[in-house]
């Protein structure tokens, strides 16, 4: 299989302090793999390394066999990468259709969203994406009128829209209720049929959804530790290291 | 078929500004002499160029969330750019008198394209915009926002306002330049004939900045204008490079300044740096905000209002115009922080959703008999 993102021997420092300290990390395309790590960890800068907001200090990120170092947030966006943030990121005073729009739109550059028109095709793309997050009773209201849990949909709606081929998830389910928390899991793995996708994730029991969703063969998860990985492999030889035991599923359960 | 064209919104509001347009053409300025106001015709002249400034204020601040005090930049520009082309307009040989007077007996280079009209009229749109876009693109593409934004701006603006003071060689100075006595196809500026021609200008100038802003800010752009301003790094995860669009809605801005300045100063009759001054850059910053910023109308509302306000409030008290405009500016934002026409719509929409829920939903709730039960069970316990 081919893989669609390779990291190597990636560190950043922050002012001397390893927020990434030799992290290796590759992604097969069509995977969707969990990461998960304790407070700290670098789960959120190892996100912010790959979208191009924060430069490696050493190492590199290659998505489809590119170095993206000299790369800005939005070409890096444009080349396939999208990214969910982990409080939902959307424009607050857009109707969620407003919101989507920007997001399908396919002249990003100044001229082309002045003077392209909306194209049949974009205008199916929204409607669909509407279907697909659940939004269509919303369509046309104001984002800022949302539901935590609706928001959460509709920035994964956004980012979907942008029709990348990795997307990048930091915490999907966040606060939200147990019924959302099913619903974003099953959103997800919807996804993944024809996404490459890594999501973030410090909730154990949606992590443990998204891999009995997924089937055996499929379900991959990395333990991020201080800066670097920790051991990889499915949920349950995860869940049995006794390294990870120690740093994070032991902690967790003596609460 | 008429009826058909006014359901349209687009249209109906085509034909609401054509007709506002007209009155302002025939109709108020008629009326305004006729009860011995008429010297109000060439201050609504006046405050309508400011018009035209306050909507590029609205484009950058309103929609796209920039700050800009400076903007008294791009005014001067246009004023001075204009005034130097009346000036010129001399016999052959001769020149504008004040640079005898510095001792200048050769129009220097960068004046001489300024006796055309065509060029002249280019130069203040394109001086403004051109600065502007040079700025911007520093400013932007090194990610400056915010609050770094308006004092980089306002910096600008001391730089040029020093910079115009000490130039009296070439544009005399602090005492700017007059055009009242200049001539403008034959006629005096200061006479009534040009007088009228500048407020239709003015007008039309108006109308055709509203044009044009409602066309950039009413599609997908002024969407993506709002996203900037609403969250400007996720409009970077979405793929767009946001400093070309702010780099454009800058010099818009700025060019519509520029109009401005020209309009204005041709009937105020002079231009000095004084309109670099910082208080005149912040008060473009209270016309928006007053007006309601974000809305298009407001902007226009805003400036023909305040500056209203400030020519029969300083008639009657002339000491205290600073204190009312500080008051006023402190209320807005205390009290309507979106300003009149933000305050007017959210009401009206109220009014409007207070009135369907009555008949909508109330009789509906108080005819499901669930809902009953629902409210009745709790007591029931």
């Amino acid at each position: 299989m081919d893989r669609i993102l390779n990291i190597q021997e990636l560190t950043v420092s922050f002012d001397g302090f390893k927020a990434l300290n030799d992290l290796n990390f590759s992604l097969d395309r069509g995977e969707l793999r969990v990461v998960i790590g304790p407070n700290g960890a670098g789960k959120t800068t190892f996100l912010d390394v790959i979208t191009g907001k924060v430069k490696p200090t050493r190492g590199f990120v290659q998505f489809k066999d590119r170095n993206l170092r000299n790369l800005s947030e939005d070409q890096i966006s444009r080349m396939g990468i999208g990214r969910k943030f982990q409080t939902p990121r959307i424009y607050q005073k857009l109707t969620v259709r407003q919101n989507i729009e920007l997001a399908v739109n396919p002249h990003k550059s100044l001229f082309g969203t002045l003077l392209g028109k909306k194209s049949p095709t974009s205008q199916r793309q929204v409607a669909d994406l509407l279907g697909v997050v659940g939004l269509e009773p919303k369509a046309d209201i104001t984002a800022e009128l949302l539901s935590h849990g609706e928001k959460q949909r509709l920035e994964i709606g956004m980012l979907v829209a942008q029709s990348p081929e990795l997307l990048l998830v930091d915490e999907p389910v966040a606060g939200l209720t147990d019924e959302e928390t099913e619903e974003v899991g099953q959103l997800l793995l919807n996804l993944s049929a024809d996404h490459s996708i890594i999501v973030i994730e410090h909730d154990m029991e949606f992590v443990r959804q998204l891999s009995a969703g997924l089937g055996s063969q499929q379900n991959r998860v990395t333990v991020l530790h201080e800066g670097h990985v920790l051991c990889e492999g499915s949920m349950a030889e995860v869940q049995k290291d006794p390294q990870v035991i120690a740093v994070y599923l032991g902690s967790e359960e003596q609460h | 078929m008429f009826t058909k064209i006014i359901r349209q919104p687009i249209w109906r509001e085509i034909i609401i500004v054509a007709g506002l347009a007209l009155l302002l053409a025939t109709v108020i300025p008629q009326l305004l002499y006729a009860i011995g106001q008429g010297f109000r015709v060439g201050l609504l002249g006046r405050f309508m160029a400011l018009g035209i400034a306050a909507l590029g204020i609205d484009l950058i601040w309103g929609y796209t969330g920039m700050l800009s005090l400076g903007h008294g930049i791009f005014f001067a520009l246009g004023g001075y750019a204009f005034a130097m082309f009346l000036l010129l307009q001399l016999p052959a040989g001769k020149l504008p008198e004040f640079f005898s007077l510095n001792g200048v007996t050769e129009l220097p280079w960068f004046w001489q394209p300024f006796a055309s009209l065509p060029f002249t009229l280019l130069a203040v749109i394109l001086i403004p915009s051109l600065v502007a876009a040079i700025v911007g693109y520093f400013v932007f593409r090194n990610r400056i926002r915010g609050v770094y934004f308006s004092i980089l701006t306002q910096a600008a603006l001391i730089v040029f306002y020093n910079l115009f003071n000490s130039q009296q060689k070439w544009i005399n100075g602090t005492n700017g330049l007059k055009t009242d006595s200049a001539m403008f196809f034959g006629k005096v500026v200061s006479s009534i004939e040009v007088q009228w021609l500048f407020y239709l200008c003015s007008l039309f100038g108006l109308v055709g900045a509203y044009g044009i802003c409602r066309w950039l800010t009413n599609g997908r752009f002024g969407r993506l204008l709002m996203a900037i301003r609403d969250d400007e790094p996720r409009v970077r995860f979405s793929g767009y490079d946001p400093t070309g669009f702010k780099v454009f809605v800058l010099a818009v801005s700025a060019a519509l300044a520029g109009i401005a300045g020209a309009l204005f100063t041709v009937q105020s009759g002079i231009i000095t740096p004084n309109a670099m001054d910082i208080s005149f850059s912040i008060e473009m910053i209270i016309w928006v905000a007053v007006g309601g910023r974000g809305t298009l109308v407001g902007a226009i509302i805003g400036a023909l209002l305040v500056n209203f306000g400030k020519s029969i409030l300083s008639e009657q008290f002339p000491a205290f115009w600073l204190f009312f405009q500080g008051a006023m500016f402190l209320v807005v934002v205390a009290a309507v922080p979106d300003g009149l026409v933000g305050w007017l719509r959210r009401t009206g929409q109220e009014i409007q959703q207070r009135g369907k829920s009555r008949s909508a939903t109330f009789p509906q709730v108080d005819l499901d008999e669930n809902l009953q039960s629902e409210k009745i069970h709790p007591s029931g316990k």
